[in-house]
């Protein structure tokens, strides 16, 4: 076997998984950083975002409508939760309400897809346009995960543009530094928290529709994930956004070359890696000291 | 152009204003003085809508603000310098700025808010952690200065800074007051008070108990400071 055509098909591998890693992690992270939440429900977000695109794809027959309908169900979904549940406990500032609150989220997401989907998981298809290989180095490479990896790193340039140069994104990371201080400059900062707390659920789903021709949507694919993006949160900073991409990447790398070179440990590494930086850099990679 | 009745404030259980009543006319300054404790800090926060007063009444013009949201208050023209400055520090001093922007065509536009603060242009890309005290006042006034007020309040804004930048800020505030802003100065240094100030409140454990134009509170000042602001 080629030497050089393997770690290039691994490396390219790693990097469409942290695509995947990236959607979970992201809202999540921006999510914490404005609304100091920890939101246990984003791995139910991603798994519901998984089946509504498995449903638009069985009525429409589109793969590209899903990844519009389904960020939107789940924004929508994500935004009355926040309104109606989430909103009435930012008054007491409890992290541990907001956990049970969103941990019980999660948990009628789950019964939901049991009773709307059923329990088998569901298969999506790879659109044709981007089903098949190609042959990188003599190694056979499947063109959707190019697709990943592309539409990944797109999604993350957005993102970071988005928080950069739009009025919405300095709003959203003058809110992560100070709330009050926004809310008496006139800004209705109730907005701003719905806002980014639909927009992390819109990540999620996409996260979610586009894993799924991988991996198939089923029952348990929320909560897979979800450690794994704590774990990414953690090592990045919780809160930074440029901290969950480098997370993403990091325990992406150590999942896939972990699991050809360390079969029996491969799920141990990645928390050894959270342990290091907890170790090395307490407020995660990018996070700021606590 | 704000008038306080009877303001009641309560923190939790905690009843910290007992009826605080001032009166500032537009363009006028006014200084509230007092010991740490007696609720000073409070009143601004009442006043903004930060802490909600439980009675009593905050006009802002003709209209009563109390139990407004600080969002409406602060579109309604009151503005708020916090004592701390409370300086967004991973935002550039643009950035600070535009935060309080909500609208374009305004009285206060970033080249003129540059002409008052030069030093704040000088450092226009510089993030707010990178400033030095006096600059983050300065910024804190230039931010609260981008909602177009009526009214700014100003919560301690000599706290730590030189004598010379304390100056520097007494120029800046008396330049306000030129300009048609109204404002209520919470202040323990009672240089800068006298300096620009046209009336002076004191409070006590929650109230106003003292109230009177500057002249009058020059010529009391030995009696006032002994009864109500040395400790």
């Amino acid at each position: 076997m080629n030497f050089a055509g393997f770690i290039v098909a691994q490396t390219l591998n790693a990097f469409s998984q942290a695509a995947i890693l990236f959607f979970i992690a992201c809202g999540l992270t921006l999510i914490f950083g404005i609304m100091r939440i920890i939101n246990f429900a984003h791995g139910g977000l991603f798994m519901v975002g998984a089946y509504v695109g498995y449903s638009t794809v069985a009525y429409t027959g589109s793969f590209w409508l899903s990844l519009l309908i389904a960020p939107i169900t789940v924004a929508a979904i994500g935004g009355i939760f926040e309104k109606v549940f989430l909103s009435k406990l930012y008054v007491r500032q409890d992290a541990g309400a907001y956990l049970m609150l969103t941990f019980g989220l999660a948990i009628i997401l789950a019964q939901a897809v049991h009773l709307i989907w059923g329990p088998q998981p569901r298969s999506v298809a790879i659109p044709d346009l981007l089903r098949g290989v190609v042959v990188i180095l003599n190694q056979p490479f499947p063109i959707y995960r190019l697709f990943l990896i592309a539409i990944g790193a797109a999604a993350a340039i957005a993102l970071w543009q988005f928080l950069e140069r739009t009025r919405a994104g300095l709003l959203i990371r003058a809110v992560s530094q100070n709330a009050e201080m926004v809310h008496a400059l006139g800004t209705d900062v109730a907005l701003v928290r719905t806002g980014i707390f639909m927009l992390g659920c819109a990540i999620a789903a996409l996260g979610g529709v586009l894993s799924a021709p991988l991996v198939t949507a089923f029952l348990g694919m929320g909560s897979t994930v979800i450690i794994d993006a704590f774990v990414i949160v953690i090592i990045g900073g919780m809160g930074s956004f440029l901290g969950s991409i480098v997370g993403s990447l990091l325990v992406a790398f150590v999942q896939v070359f972990g699991a050809y070179y360390f079969q029996d440990m491969a799920l141990a590494i990645i928390y050894l890696l959270m342990l290091l930086v907890l170790i090395v850099r307490p407020g995660g990679l990018l996070g700021k000291e606590q | 152009m704000l008038r306080i009745e009877g303001l009641h404030t309560y923190y939790g259980p905690g009843h910290i204003l007992h009826g605080v009543d001032l009166h500032i006319p537009e363009a006028k300054i006014a200084a509230v003085l007092g010991r740490n404790g007696v609720g000073k800090t409070t009143t601004v926060r009442s006043i903004m809508g930060l802490a909600p007063p439980r009675a009593g009444h905050v006009w802002l013009a003709n209209q009563d603000i109390a139990g407004w949201p600080p969002h409406l208050i602060a579109r309604a023209g009151v503005a708020y310098v916090p004592e701390g400055r409370l300086i967004f520090p991973d935002l550039t001093v643009v950035e600070n700025i535009r935060v309080a922007e909500r609208t374009a065509a305004r009285q206060w536009t970033l080249e003129r808010l540059f002409q008052l603060f030069p030093a704040l242009g000088e450092r226009a890309r510089n993030r707010g952690s990178e400033l030095s005290g006096g600059e983050q006042q300065m910024l804190a006034v230039a931010r609260a200065l981008a909602t177009d007020p009526k009214v700014m309040l100003l919560d301690e804004p000599s706290q730590g800074l030189a004598p010379l930048v304390v100056r520097e800020l007494a120029n800046v505030i008396g330049r306000l007051r030129d300009e048609g802003v109204t404002i209520l100065l919470v202040e323990q240094n009672l240089k800068l008070a006298e300096a620009v100030a046209d009336h002076v409140f004191v409070m006590v454990k929650g109230r106003t108990v003292y109230k009177a134009p500057l002249k009058t509170f020059q010529a009391e000042q030995n009696e006032v400071k002994a009864r109500y602001l040395t400790l």
